[in-house]
């Protein structure tokens, strides 16, 4: 299957997004209990969340917050909205029915702007409660073969948010770049982790295929059970692969919901239109509308950091002129990873831009994955000294590391810590350095370790001096053996025509 | 008994203990429960450990609250911690709720004594209290006849003599209709008035909890305990009035009663006479009394049986055998849901889930449950209408006296019209109340109905009040 196929030119792929995003509230939709991951299951939760006879939902405000700082990012129409009960009987569902939002969605009309400028529609993104969560016994785990289920209800009632795309992205690798960037707009606004790999975002895929040009839409399929970009990509690629070989050879697509199997690489039917729930929609009569007031979204929308995009564009402005194929995507990776404040303030103290995002994009982004912490000043004194020319580019590396063992601190990377001067962290990666051994290399002694070398072998710097650059390498070796192999050749080479004038 | 007031002083005033209310109250259920079944549920040791509670409290010289020492009958709908709650149906027996409902815990702060849980039909799914799943109470006037319902059992316990004061729910006049087929007031506050947490919803736009008691006074005292907002419960209103009690006996002089047809000509003969004599007792008390048409009253019944169905459809989804009460176990999940709700559930609470989901379904949801919410909104407009030349609203309760149990079993819509005068209010949030006046043709109580705008409860049990005064003595009469 390769992405050859969906760009048959017969061909065009048509696809709409869902994407649900578990908000990051301090509690429940519609309960006080903690919203938390993996706790000890059944350990956060209440009589409300559990569904218990005589409970009664009250709605979270930090949630509506979330939802309208979500559709605030995605230019939706905030508007008065309302609760509806979605019917159906599964053991993860308390109520044996869902409060989500159905007729009158608290955000509606929006659009989420591609990197590449594409932009896709937002029909609507709404509230919602998240289902408990099933684990299936015995029999290796599978649904059909398992011998009983248990069921962990801390996830009941988390709240969720609904983000439904119009139907205008057309290839997988924009289905990709649209969850992609919609992820980072999630974080940004911190209204979700956005881990995927915690289910924190989830996604499903309606896919249709059509002739090229065709007006009207090709029967669709909804692919469930998307848990990575990758799944997401590779599910696409084979549902477009699927449905234009059912077309070729003759064959209907049937509407359908599809189960995306990871291991297996293909999507898998679950049932059929005829077989879809029935759901009863009806209004929720235990909670009433919601109608934020203007005041409250004035101030939502003053609290609202920067969204990805201005991000993006603020780190093009410090490198000045247009970045380069790399540089563009360190400056997608740098914001993604939220680390962007760690380029601006090296570079607002004088850093080179392009070290402070290639550094930030890729040293302090490796650090960062094994979960290690640091203080911007920190990190700004060490990509300040390779500015200088004090460090070589694998030393950067060596000293960062060490800096963050003596130093680092447990806070995220994006916060900036209180009370730590630039001058105390200048001091402090000094000493690193100095302890690493690496202090030879500072500009100054590097050209007294020069001096020294020319001063211990005046015949070749006589040469040297006439024109002879072949006997260049004696000095270069000398240098590399005062300093234990530290030395940067090329800073020596430099050195070398500096004083040879 | 006395009541609740004079109960009350009495233990304030340490002329009598709690306990010692408690225990006579224990002992006249004792005698007789036997034979009524009003009861579920005797609370006898926590009784008279809150009773006890109650007499520590007044012997430190601390206030014990309005309902000092007063037994209460709790229907068994409400949530109490650690004690059965049923709904007098299979799918929960043997089930403890972790927490009590806010009126119980409302009623505690005030010094009430809960005395056990009360009959009631499944779910409040009916008018006869037939349908529980236990075995149905029976009329302590006529042990023959039924009680009414769904809120048979407090009706009954009060008028039984057992407790002065009892809680019910009304969600198309669960309360007010036994309250009239047992000569006991009864009262459906306005929608909001009191909170609904801890209350096994039926049909939650409709559902509110209210009082039972003998005497007017009585009622307007527990209501001012109940009435008050609930942060746990959203439809929950944040109006705060004066305390009605304090309102009762004001009087009628210059009142607008209006006597509505509508709620009065489908009933027996000896029920609406005893309405007309009511109205002439309001009259003389100084009322202006005048007829007023409401036709839009006669749409609710069908309204009410979609909406009450649909929302109970989803109310009741949660009793699949999963986490608490009943489980049949079965092959898979599917399967055991279908087994725990055909063995759990009565034939009742079976039809209007039936219905409910009919009315909700893809296709339908339009000419039904829509179709009833435009019927409601229409009713609530009529009620508007009425209140622009009326200050409120007099009919009758239940359409005839007391009937024979088994009467009406096999036939859901004669036992759905026993509801055609109380659900009109239920559709608009409105609070109204059964007061008893006089007797029927059979020699047994009749409830006449009064029905005030929302929030108005004040005048709706100063009203109430002057219907009492007039009243023929009875019998039964305190």
């Amino acid at each position: 299957m390769s992405a050859d196929t969906e760009a048959d030119r017969d061909w065009e792929t048509v696809i709409g997004l869902e994407v649900h995003c578990e908000l990051a509230t301090q509690t429940k939709l519609f309960c006080g209990c903690p919203n938390a991951f993996g706790d000890e299951p059944n350990t956060n939760v209440c009589p409300v969340c559990l569904g218990l006879p005589g409970s009664l939902p009250v709605i979270n405000a930090q949630a509506v917050e979330l939802a309208m700082r979500i559709g605030t990012a995605l230019h939706c129409e905030i508007l008065p909205s309302s609760f509806a009960r979605k019917n159906y009987f599964y053991p993860d569902q308390a109520k044996d029915y869902q409060i989500s939002q159905y007729d009158e969605p608290i955000n509606a009309n929006g659009s989420l702007a591609l990197p590449d400028g594409a932009v896709i529609g937002v029909t609507r993104a709404h509230l919602e409660e998240d289902t408990g969560k099933l684990t299936h016994v015995g029999a290796g785990g599978r649904i059909n073969s398992a011998h009983h289920a248990l069921v962990d209800y801390n996830r009941s009632g988390v709240p969720l948010v609904e983000i439904v795309s119009e139907p205008d992205i057309r290839s997988a690798a924009q289905a990709r770049a649209y969850a992609s960037e919609l992820r980072g707009i999630l974080v940004a606004t911190g209204a979700s982790d956005g881990r995927m790999e915690e289910g924190s975002m989830r996604i499903d895929a309606n896919v249709s295929v059509r002739p090229a040009g065709a007006g009207e839409f090709g029967t669709r399929c909804e692919i469930k059970n998307l848990n990575s970009l990758r799944s997401l990509g590779r599910a696409i690629e084979y549902e477009v692969a699927r449905q234009i070989a059912l077309i070729d050879a003759g064959e209907v697509v049937r509407q359908e919901t599809r189960h995306w199997d990871e291991a297996a690489g293909r999507t898998e039917s679950m049932r059929s239109k005829e077989e879809a729930n029935d759901y009863r929609y009806f209004p929720e009569p235990d909670l009433v509308p919601l109608v934020p007031d203007a005041a409250w979204q004035g101030r939502v929308k003053a609290a609202m950091g920067p969204l990805p995009a201005e991000r993006r564009a603020l780190l093009r402005q410090a490198l000045g002129g247009s970045p380069g194929e790399a540089q563009v995507d360190q400056i997608r990776a740098v914001v993604d990873l939220d680390l962007d404040a760690f380029v601006l303030h090296a570079v607002a103290a004088g850093a080179q831009a392009t070290i402070a995002l290639a550094r930030t994009a890729n040293e302090l982004a490796a650090e960062g994955e094994k979960g290690r912490r640091l203080a911007r000043e920190l990190f700004t004194a060490i990509v300040l000294m390779e500015t200088r020319g004090e460090l070589s580019a694998t030393q950067f590396k060596a000293v960062l590391s060490a800096t963050i063992e003596n130093e680092g601190v447990t806070i995220p990377m994006s916060a900036a810590i209180e009370g730590q001067s630039s001058m105390t962290a200048e001091l402090t990666v000094v000493e690193v350095v100095r302890r690493l051994g690496f202090e030879a290399l500072g500009a100054d002694s590097l050209a007294n370790v020069v001096a020294e070398v020319i001063a211990a072998h005046p015949d070749e710097w006589k040469r040297y001096v006439e024109g002879d650059d072949k006997v260049s390498g004696v000095f270069v070796g000398a240098v590399m053996k005062a300093t234990k192999g530290q030395a940067d050749g090329a800073k020596v080479m430099a050195e070398l025509r500096r004083l040879r004038g | 008994m006395s009541s609740a007031r004079e109960v009350a002083a009495a233990v304030r005033s340490k002329e009598r203990s709690a306990r010692e209310v408690t225990e006579a109250a224990l002992a006249a259920v004792a005698g007789r429960d036997g034979e009524l079944h009003a009861f579920l549920e005797v609370l006898g040791d926590e009784a008279l450990a809150a009773a006890d509670a109650v007499d520590a409290a007044i012997a430190r010289g601390e206030d014990p609250g309005p309902l000092a020492g007063v037994p209460i009958a709790l229907k068994d709908n409400l949530c109490t911690r650690g004690i059965p709650t049923t709904c007098a149906s299979k799918i929960l027996e043997g089930w403890r709720p972790p927490y009590d409902a806010t009126v119980v815990e409302l009623l505690r702060a005030a010094g009430a004594i809960a005395l056990g849980k009360t009959n009631m039909d499944e779910f409040a799914m009916g008018s006869s209290t037939e349908n529980s799943a236990f075995g149905p109470t029976r009329n302590p006037h006529c042990t023959e006849r039924v009680p009414g319902g769904s809120s048979g059992g407090s009706a009954a316990a009060v008028a039984a003599g057992f407790v002065p004061l009892g809680l019910g729910s009304d969600t198309g006049g669960s309360i007010r209709q036994p309250a009239a087929l047992c000569g006991v007031v009864g009262m459906k506050p306005t929608y909001g008035r009191v909170s609904r947490y801890g209350l096994v919803a039926f049909a939650s736009s409709l559902d509110q909890v209210g009082p039972f008691a003998a005497n007017v006074e009585d009622a307007a005292l527990l209501f001012d305990v109940l009435a008050h907002h609930d942060p746990r419960d959203t439809t929950s209103l944040r109006h705060s009035g004066p305390p009605t009690h304090d309102a009762v006996a004001g009087g009628v002089d210059g009142v607008r009663v209006g006597v509505c047809p509508d709620l009065i000509e489908g009933c027996a003969p000896d029920v609406a006479a005893r309405v007309y004599e009511a109205a002439e007792a309001l009259r003389a008390a100084g009322a202006h009394v005048e007829e007023i048409r409401v036709p839009e009253f006669a749409y609710g019944l069908s309204a009410y049986y979609l909406i009450a169905p649909a929302e109970a459809s989803s109310n009741l989804a949660r009793y699949d055998g999963v986490r608490y009460g009943l489980r049949v176990e079965a092959d898979d999940a599917a399967a055991m849901n279908t087994a725990t709700r055909t063995a759990g559930f009565g034939a009742e609470v079976k039809r209007r889930i039936m219905l409910g989901t009919y009315a909700l379904s893809a296709g339908y949801y339009d000419a039904y449950y829509a179709q009833a919410q435009r019927v409601r909104t229409m009713v609530v407009e009529a009620f508007g209408r009425a209140y622009a030349s009326v200050d409120v609203l007099l009919g009758a309760t239940a359409p005839t006296t007391a009937f024979a149990l088994g009467d009406k079993v096999d036939d859901p819509m004669a036992m759905y019209m026993n509801d055609v005068c109380t659900i009109p209010s239920n559709l608009a949030g409105h609070p109204a109340l059964s007061v008893p006046f006089g007797a029927g043709a059979d020699g047994l109580p009749v409830g006449v109905q009064v029905l005030a705008p929302a929030l108005e409860e004040a005048l709706l049990f100063r009203v109430a009040r002057a219907v009492e005064a007039g009243a023929p003595a009875t019998a039964w009469s305190p």
